[in-house]
């Protein structure tokens, strides 16, 4: 039985946020055609190839810059990382040789691939969905941190 | 320079996003994530509302083979499904299951100056380096 988490449930906001997202990928991809696949924006520059590092810098600038930028204008809502250190550092190792294995994450296939009707991008989406609720389930209900 | 200043403007167009959306916030991604516990679906209306406007966006971009700004269309054509793809979005999936976080949320509380968000960066690269590594390796092999 799934029981929802009504109170935490904000629907308007995370459309509003989605469809932010979607018109910042459109953007990406009608000016300058490229997919805005965060991991592969980041990744490119560890191995630099000459005019194509400007770019990347500045998409990732403009990601760094948000929450300044936002600040401006009214109050940041709250980030929560409740992983310790440990966690952390096994989290982001995992994400990184991850993401690059695979060719994407989260935007890049989930988002931007899924646009395009990508079933190379959907078998990637589907599995690191997968287990993201199982190492969730794993670590909450079976470990019980 | 258009180029560069298109991609800041999307880059920070797309933190917006990820912070209106609740996206940035680890606690609310592990909240979608846990089906088991209290769920919290928003995290479903993202997607959604990201790829009703990315579908209309491809299938513009589709019919181009110059971007507006007059560059060339860049769009991955390989449909090819293999085991690198399934087994890097498994490993990606476990780290984002681990921590709620996953590349872009992660740029974005480190622009918000979270410590956390800090070391959860500088690991990413490190697995990015080190999956280079390796390529490198498997090149020269």
């Amino acid at each position: 039985m799934i029981e929802i988490a009504w109170s935490n449930f904000t629907p308007w906001s995370a459309l509003a946020g989605g469809i932010l997202v979607g018109l910042a990928a459109a953007s990406f991809l009608l000016l300058n055609g490229r997919i805005a696949g965060i991991s592969g924006i980041l990744g490119g520059l560890l191995t630099p190839l000459t005019g194509d590092i400007a770019w990347r810098i500045a998409f990732m600038l403009g990601l760094l810059g948000a929450p300044a930028v936002w600040l401006l204008a009214g109050d940041m809502p709250a980030i929560e990382i409740n992983a310790g250190y440990p966690a952390l550092i096994i989290a982001g190792l995992l994400v990184g040789i991850g993401t690059r294995y695979g060719s994407g994450c989260t935007s890049g296939h989930g988002v931007c691939g899924l646009s395009r009707l990508s079933l190379r991008s959907l078998v990637a989406t589907l599995s690191f969905m997968a287990t993201g609720f199982i190492t969730v389930f794993v670590i909450r209900h079976v470990l019980g941190v | 320079m258009k180029y560069s200043l298109a991609s800041l403007f999307a880059g920070l167009i797309f933190g917006f996003g990820l912070i209106v959306s609740g996206m940035a916030n680890p606690e609310k991604v592990l909240g979608f994530l846990d089906i088991a516990g209290l769920w919290d679906p928003s995290l479903a209306f993202v997607m959604g509302g990201a790829i009703i406007v990315g579908v209309v966006a491809f299938a513009v971009a589709r019919r181009r083979t110059l971007s507006f700004l007059g560059f060339n269309m860049k769009i991955p054509s390989h449909n090819h499904i293999d085991k690198r793809l399934v087994i890097g979005s498994l490993m990606f999936g476990v780290g984002w299951g681990i921590a709620g976080i996953c590349p872009g949320p992660g740029i974005v509380a480190l622009g918000a100056g979270e410590i956390k968000a800090a070391v959860f960066v500088a690991s990413m690269v490190s697995g990015m380096v080190i999956f280079e590594l390796i390529e490198r390796n498997r090149a020269k092999a």
